[in-house]
């Protein structure tokens, strides 16, 4: 049996659109636009001004606390713009706008760093901070953070997520296929920070070509072991994917730590490695262009702050009217309106779909069939918080957990009555924060 | 970039397919089965009696809707639906104008009172039996035996009455006296594995349900087969214990329900005034549904103390 988690769903895939393509190297953008809050946790302050002259690699943005981390220059070239720019995100978010000079050139202090070996933990850990680095699954929680647990909090395993259980991204399949050395000394460089002797890789069995090259490099090592995990959605979702591994259960409203788990994305390994051979911070990630609506679908490798609509334009722009454009999956991507924001650290896929893709519904009665109970992975009655929602019944909508929503997607995909459960769940759960907040 | 005019809504950004009106006619395509039976063996009076049952059930919805000036949704099938399991449920003799009467009271009364699709507490199909049961008692409960068309007995009154069994393969098959749908509990089978299938039916009412009937038949030292055979119980327990609105939510809560309506059937059939209790017992824990769904919240992901 392989190993997954309860309840689930099995969208239509299509990561045969791009995952036989190899990772292409984007052209250099003209222009990049580095929001400061790319990250959980505090926004980075800009260091630059206008009329700067900057180089790749430069740190342009300082981490203000310890749930945050620094921004660095994508490009070489001079800062025109420091201001507020449409992100990602939704709205506007402080920005610095780099114009390129057209040479790409390093920055002095960017160098590689000792060899792993001859690191400390907290040297790493260090160097991961300064580096910028963040999940690069979609959160964007700053790893070091993650890599330092408090001295109570004993954690004895480390998970990478390769499960990629969004469909059509393919970003860190090519990137196992491609680049396997890189993701496992990433990942022993967070055994070596956190000190702990045991760790997996979870791969869905819907890229055992990933399993097959991984399994190469870590052959030998001690200490890690490949997982294959049954393909099912969201067995990347962090709590799923440690229950398959390890069959514990974060307690709700803990976090991974509190069964002694560490999770880090696939190209977060990679990012790491990358930082101790060549001492580039995190300025550029593999981003999947893809759907119904782009002529050519890519894994490309792009730099953070290129605008989308460059990205767009490199995979030969739109095919048919663009109906939806996503950042991230078709599950838990966010739909983008303004297409002049950048690709930030956590922009994993780009998904384009048609006009003609992209259908509304008008919800109808709710008929009680419980497909959103039993698909939900956390087990709770979706059907039932959305009631609560739509009467404003926060207290009860809390008490049914919730906060404890993954916000996954898997409700609204299944119900009939086409009633948009995730979305009165969030809004249920902003409720409940501002209540909370207001105690 | 407003000229592509984006659309931006809440994710997920995909959707299964499924519908309310594919579920419905999946329901309605699983009741040609018995309905067809019933017409094999009760004659054209069965089909033009289940004709104009959902042709009552399906204008009593968009009347009622039209008055209200509410959206007229009959397309999405569960009007339909209501109809032809009141149908099923009628003796074939009975008078077209009372199968009309009961169709009225299960959309009207049933159903759309309470708001209609979704918010109705009852099984509407059984409130309008029910209605029928206790106002035309004699009509409903004057049966006709298969093929001669001369009046009879059910078997499950030949039993309570006469304690006269009867030949199991007659009730598989459907030759036996009883309401117009009731009779093959093959053919009623057969639709409830298909739509098991299909995921619109979840196995665990049927199976909590029959599995109970015949465990406490059997502790009361009567056949099991017989009484599982017999009656309203498989069309009961596939049809129409399993109506999403009515029964609970959580896995737990549906086994509650099925053993419930079991435990009630049997004590009907064999304490109870009348022969059959399958109407009865599912209207009684379609009120307890609430209750249920409140004491079966299941346990969550995380629901574990902190290592």
């Amino acid at each position: 049996m392989l190993k997954t988690f309860k309840g689930g769903i099995h969208p239509p895939y299509n990561k045969n659109l791009t995952n036989f393509k190899p990772i292409e190297k984007a052209i250099l953008p003209k222009k990049v636009i580095i929001p400061m809050g790319m990250h959980i946790g505090a926004p980075c302050e800009p260091l630059v001004k206008v009329g700067d002259t900057v180089k790749k690699g430069q740190k342009i943005g300082e981490a203000k606390g310890f749930v945050s981390v620094p921004a660095h220059a994508s490009i070489s070239g001079k800062v025109t713009a420091v201001e507020p720019r449409p992100w990602p995100g939704g709205g506007l978010m402080m920005s610095v706008v780099i114009e390129s000079d057209g040479k790409d050139e390093l920055f002095e202090g960017v160098k590689p760093s000792k060899s792993l070996s001859d690191l400390s933990p907290d040297e790493i850990k260090n160097l991961i901070r300064e580096a910028g680095i963040t999940g690069l699954g979609g959160a964007g929680f700053p790893t070091q953070v993650k890599l330092s647990p408090p001295p109570e909090k004993s954690v004895d395993t480390i998970i990478v997520n390769a499960a990629e259980c969004e469909p059509y991204i393919t970003a860190d399949h090519r990137l196992l296929l491609e680049r396997p050395d890189d993701v496992v000394l990433g990942l022993e460089a967070i055994m070596k920070a956190t000190g702990v002797k045991r760790s997996f890789i979870g791969i869905e069995n819907n890229k055992l070509d990933a399993v097959e090259s991984i399994q190469k490099v870590v052959q030998g090592k001690e200490g890690i072991e490949v997982v294959i995990l049954a393909t099912k959605y969201p067995q990347g979702g962090e709590k799923q994917l440690i229950k398959a591994v390890t069959g514990r259960e974060v307690p709700s409203g803990g976090l991974p730590m509190d069964v002694g788990v560490i999770v880090n994305n696939t190209g977060t390994c990679a990012a790491i490695a990358n930082v101790l051979k060549t001492g580039l911070p995190l300025i550029e990630r593999i981003t999947t262009v893809t759907g119904s609506g782009i002529r050519e679908p890519k894994n490309l490798l792009i730099r953070i702050g290129t605008p989308l609509i460059d990205i767009i334009e490199q995979c030969g722009g739109f095919k048919g009217r663009p109906g939806k454009v996503l950042m991230g999956g078709p599950m838990m991507g966010l739909a983008q309106s303004q297409l002049e924001a950048p690709a930030i650290k956590g922009t994993s896929g780009l998904l384009v779909l048609e006009k003609a893709d992209v259908r509304l519904y008008e919800p109808s009665p709710c008929i009680r069939c419980a497909r959103c109970v039993d698909v939900c992975p956390i087990n709770l009655l979706p059907t039932t918080l959305a009631k609560f929602a739509e009467k404003n019944m926060w207290v009860e909508a809390e008490s049914y957990h919730a906060m404890d929503c993954i916000e996954c997607g898997c409700c609204s995909f299944v119900c009939p009555a086409h009633i948009p459960l995730t979305q009165h769940i969030r809004i249920a759960k902003s409720h409940i924060i501002a209540l909370r907040k207001k105690k | 970039m407003d000229e592509y005019r984006l659309i931006t809504t809440s994710s997920p950004h995909l959707h299964s397919g499924e519908s309310i009106s594919r579920i419905m006619f999946s329901v309605a395509i699983a009741l040609l089965l018995p309905t067809f039976a019933g017409i094999y063996f009760f004659g054209f009076r069965a089909l033009s009696l289940v004709i104009i049952t959902s042709l009552a059930a399906v204008l009593t919805e968009a009347i009622f809707q039209k008055l209200r000036n509410k959206p007229i949704t009959i397309a999405d099938g569960s009007a339909l639906v209501t109809g032809m399991l009141l149908a099923l449920n009628l003796p074939p003799g009975l008078p077209y104008w009372m199968a009309v009467v009961g169709a009225v009271v299960a959309i009207s009364l049933g159903k759309q009172i309470y708001g209609g699709l979704g918010a109705n507490p009852f099984n509407p199909a059984l409130i309008g039996r029910v209605f029928l049961m206790i106002t035309f008692t004699t009509p409903m409960t004057t049966w006709i035996n298969p093929i001669d068309g001369m009046t009879g007995a059910t078997p499950l009154s030949l039993m309570k009455m006469e304690g006269i069994s009867t030949d199991y393969t007659k009730l598989l098959l459907g030759n036996s006296g009883g309401s117009l749908g009731e009779t093959s509990a093959l053919l009623i089978i057969i639709g409830g594995l298909y739509l098991i299938y299909k995921g619109y039916v979840d196995w665990t009412i049927p199976a909590s349900y029959l599995g109970s009937v015949a465990l406490f038949v059997a502790i009361l030292g009567q056949d099991p087969v017989f009484h599982l055979l017999s009656g309203g119980l498989m069309l009961g327990a596939f049809f129409m214990a399993t109506d999403m609105v009515t029964t609970p939510l959580s896995k737990f809560g549906k086994v509650i329900f099925g053993i419930g309506a079991g435990v009630f059937t049997v004590l009907i059939r064999v304490y109870g005034g009348y022969p059959e209790g399958v109407s009865f017992s599912i209207l009684l824990m379609n009120a307890f549904t609430p209750l249920i769904n409140r004491f079966t919240v299941p346990k969550i992901y995380g629901e574990v103390k902190a290592r």
